[in-house]
């Protein structure tokens, strides 16, 4: 099966991904990884995996943490969801669009609706807030609730 | 305007080649466009955030709204994401029910797409013929659904109605005469001179920067990337229907326009085979009203590309994260590589090239008070008082032609 080799693959180039590696169901793959490790594991996934193209970055407030989950795609049919998590007090990652152009507007979301620092991000217009939306709301966190702005 | 000569252009958010607001900012060397950047999210309602505050069911009917053309895509994308953490098998029917519905969704916007295409060129003859058309496929989704656009069909667990056989015997009448009339556009898109030349060598994406940008749908395909969820990553009955994914190599708005004519074609062989193959059967099985906890991507072809739900439950009856990526978002990007060194003449049918629809995209409309500078969001009730005052303003008053029709009906 070729999501087990995957799985397989990744193990044993990285010792730190073992039993962190799901197959949900065929053609769905969900990888933890810290984020200290994420880039040398995204450029495996690409360079040498095929993973060429990200469908989606998915932000989540997990409560003491932030969940950012890539999911990339190989020839269309398996995803690998890669989920990292950062921590809240400091939320900071690096851009990935030095792999995948089209991740700088989902980049973008995690800026305007998680308050997400992504560093090196191209200059640009935020996404997807209003000019002037004021700063420090951040919708998408738990804490923020429309009732409190209406 | 710089010492270069550039002059910079800005196009949108309101302007009259574009059907959503989106707005590009243009740079210009005479009319040729020598650099381009978009803003969107003019249309962001904050739909996400709404999800996570409503129950599954309450979200399903959100999430249909998120677009007019492809409500079924994102209600289907978010269904099969729910039903999977929730170990829910679909009834046989009710999957192929979700696909019948699937492409004549289909079917409907790239109609609706070849007529707001000869729009653009100035052919708005193909306009008013495609959407004459159009009204036929409307009206079987009407007759099966109850509703022209957000049908409503879905449920967790299945669809809500099943399909007559009256209603197989209409749909069957009505693809015959679709397929004849998307025969007719096939031979004027492949014949006539003026839009073979209108729209070839306009707005190209190489393979290759349609990899690199992530194109997804027709844009892709029409670059000769051979990528269908339907066929990568099949869903509902996809995976027991026969058909073709359709690619061109012509990497231009001309092979965008043959990939969705051909894809067409493919789509009423597709309705007739799951016609044809419709299992008998119950079309839903009971779905729990708290979700257990869990994780799913669920992916769609929608008519403009891969849409992409991710729902995360917690356990309760209201999901903990719904992400929705549209397959605009994915496209949009590739626009300004298309629109590099073109004329400007070329803008409204690249943009339109790619169908975008950015309330799918942008999914919070924030109004504020300008004048005011308090940063208060005016809620709509204010809102709605506030525009009828206006309109009296300016000597329009509907209030006694509202109170006529209440009293009518």
């Amino acid at each position: 099966m070729l999501e087990e080799n995957i799985k397989l693959e990744l193990e044993k180039k990285f010792s730190y991904l073992k039993d962190k590696i799901i197959i949900q169901r065929p053609r769905r793959i969900f990888v933890e990884a810290l984020q200290d490790n994420l880039f040398e594991v995204i450029d495996y996934l690409v360079k040498d995996m095929g993973f060429l193209a990200i469908s989606a970055l998915t932000g989540m407030d997990e409560g003491e943490s932030f969940g950012v989950i890539y999911h990339l795609n190989r020839e269309g049919s398996i995803l690998l969801n890669l989920r990292i998590h950062i921590p809240k007090n400091n939320p900071k990652l690096k851009t990935v669009t030095g792999y995948f152009l089209e991740a700088d507007a989902y980049e973008r979301e995690l800026v305007d609706l998680l308050g997400i620092k992504v560093e090196g991000l191209a200059p640009g217009h935020r996404y997807p807030l209003p000019d002037n939306w004021p700063e420090g709301e951040f919708p998408l966190r738990k804490d923020w609730k429309e009732s409190n702005h209406a | 305007m710089h010492n270069s000569g550039d002059v910079q252009v800005p196009f949108g958010p309101q302007h009259p080649a574009l059907k959503e607001p989106e707005s590009f900012l243009l740079t210009l060397r005479g009319e040729k466009i020598t650099a381009s950047s978009v803003r969107i999210g003019y249309n962001h309602r904050g739909i996400e955030k709404a999800c996570e505050e409503r129950t599954y069911i309450q979200d399903l009917y959100l999430i249909e709204r998120i677009c007019g053309i492809c409500s079924h895509s994102h209600s289907t994308a978010f269904v099969q994401a729910v039903e999977e953490i929730a170990g829910l098998v679909v009834p046989k029917r009710a999957s192929y029910i979700r696909t019948l519905i699937g492409e004549l969704e289909r079917v409907h916007s790239h109609l609706l797409w070849l007529g707001v295409a000869g729009h653009e060129i100035g052919f708005d003859t193909l306009l008013m013929y495609t959407w004459r058309d159009r009204e036929v496929v409307m009206d079987v989704l009407s007759l099966i659904t109850g509703n022209r656009v957000n049908y409503g069909i879905n449920t967790i667990g299945g669809v809500r109605r099943d399909v007559t056989k009256e209603q197989i015997d209409e749909t069957l009448k009505a693809v015959d005469l679709l397929e004849e009339r998307t025969k007719y556009y096939i031979q004027i898109g492949t014949k006539e001179t003026t839009i073979i030349k209108r729209l070839s060598g306009v707005g190209i994406l190489s393979p290759k920067d349609a990899v690199k940008l992530g194109a997804v749908g027709p844009t892709a395909r029409a670059s000769g990337i051979k990528r269908d969820v339907r066929k990568d990553d099949p869903y509902a009955a996809y995976a027991e229907l026969d058909f073709e994914v359709i690619t061109d190599d012509k990497c231009d708005v001309y092979g965008r326009t043959i990939v969705r004519l051909k894809e067409l074609m493919q789509s009423y062989n597709l309705i007739r085979q799951i016609l044809k193959q419709l299992p008998e059967g119950p079309i839903t099985v009971k779905a729990p009203r708290k979700i257990p906890a869990g994780e799913a991507v669920s992916r769609y072809e929608a008519p403009r590309g891969e849409d992409l739900h991710y729902v995360r439950a917690n356990g309760t009856d209201k999901p903990d994260r719904v992400k929705v990526r549209p397959p605009t978002l994915a496209n949009v990007q590739a626009v300004s590589k298309m629109l590099e060194d073109r004329y400007l003449a070329d803008m409204p049918i690249v943009v339109a090239a790619i169908d975008p629809c950015f309330s799918c995209t942008d999914r919070l409309i924030l109004i504020k008070d300008a004048k005011s500078k308090n940063n208060k969001v005016i809620p709509w009730e204010v809102l709605h008082i506030q525009s009828i005052e206006w309109y009296k303003g300016k000597g329009v008053d509907f209030s006694g032609l509202n109170k006529k029709l209440a009293a009518k009906f």
